[in-house]
């Protein structure tokens, strides 16, 4: 099964709605509430980074009777250094930004934490990429 | 405890979510750094914040908090309190700093 969300850069109102319809979905395919009280945070966070820093993107979510697959595509700055990004405490995000309670670099280490696997490209001046999977059965 | 009786115990305010307040409480967590609730938060805790903006709602939601408690006199916007009922999670308040309102949270669950 796959979805697809596309998530508004700069539109922290609607943050989040791409998580919630994921975590209905899991809820309904009768996942393991560990699973998805772990998807749900690696899902948070990376659409809450494309919101934060991009000018818009896409949450691709395949999911099968093993895992879950979660893409998220964004059209923005990119990152110069995705060590430097993984750091925890690392951000760049906006004083507005910050003042909201977010930006505080735990975002990457908390979607690295929640998945089983995670890969980020990314090509400044673009975009970023960055894939996630994490297998049912744990 | 009930949020219901939380709220009776502590003179919380309610500002949304009235239908929603039979949730069992099973802990506190007292943040206002969104990344830090939605990493270490659990189900059924009770978030004391001075965040009052809606995100607050999508984070309370995603992590199937019992309630949110603002302090310090703030007050959920109308889109907000709107989300909250959405996502059936009280918004709650109270005049108090959070070390108070942590505080005496803290008493009541472990009395």
């Amino acid at each position: 099964m796959e979805f697809r969300y596309e998530i508004e850069g700069g539109n922290f109102s609607r943050a989040g709605h791409a998580s919630s319809a994921v975590k209905k979905i899991l809820k309904q395919l009768n996942v393991d509430n560990k699973v998805i009280k772990r998807v749900v945070v690696a899902l948070y966070e990376g659409e809450v980074n494309v919101v934060a820093h991009a000018e818009k993107g896409s949450m691709m979510v395949d999911i099968d009777e093993q895992r879950i697959r979660i893409r998220i595509e964004d059209s923005g700055p990119g990152i110069p250094d995705i060590d430097l990004a993984m750091q925890a405490g690392f951000s760049t995000a906006s004083a507005a930004v910050r003042e909201m309670g977010f930006g505080a670099g735990m975002g990457l280490p908390n979607m690295k934490k929640n998945t089983d696997q995670m890969h980020v490209t990314s090509e400044v001046g673009k975009g970023t990429q960055v894939e996630m999977i994490t297998w049912f059965r744990q | 405890m009930k949020v219901r009786d939380l709220i009776d115990k502590m003179g919380l305010t309610l500002f949304s979510g009235e239908l929603c307040l039979d949730k069992e409480i099973s802990g506190g967590y007292v943040s206002d750094l969104l990344s830090d609730v939605m990493g270490n938060a659990a189900e059924g805790q009770v978030w004391i914040t001075l965040q009052s903006h809606k995100n607050i709602m999508a984070v309370a939601s995603l992590k199937d908090l019992a309630a949110v408690i603002l302090v310090k006199g703030q007050a959920p916007d109308t889109d907000t309190m709107a989300h909250s009922i959405e996502e059936q999670v009280p918004i709650l308040g109270t005049d108090q700093e959070a070390f108070e309102t942590a505080g005496q949270l803290y008493h009541l669950l472990n009395a």
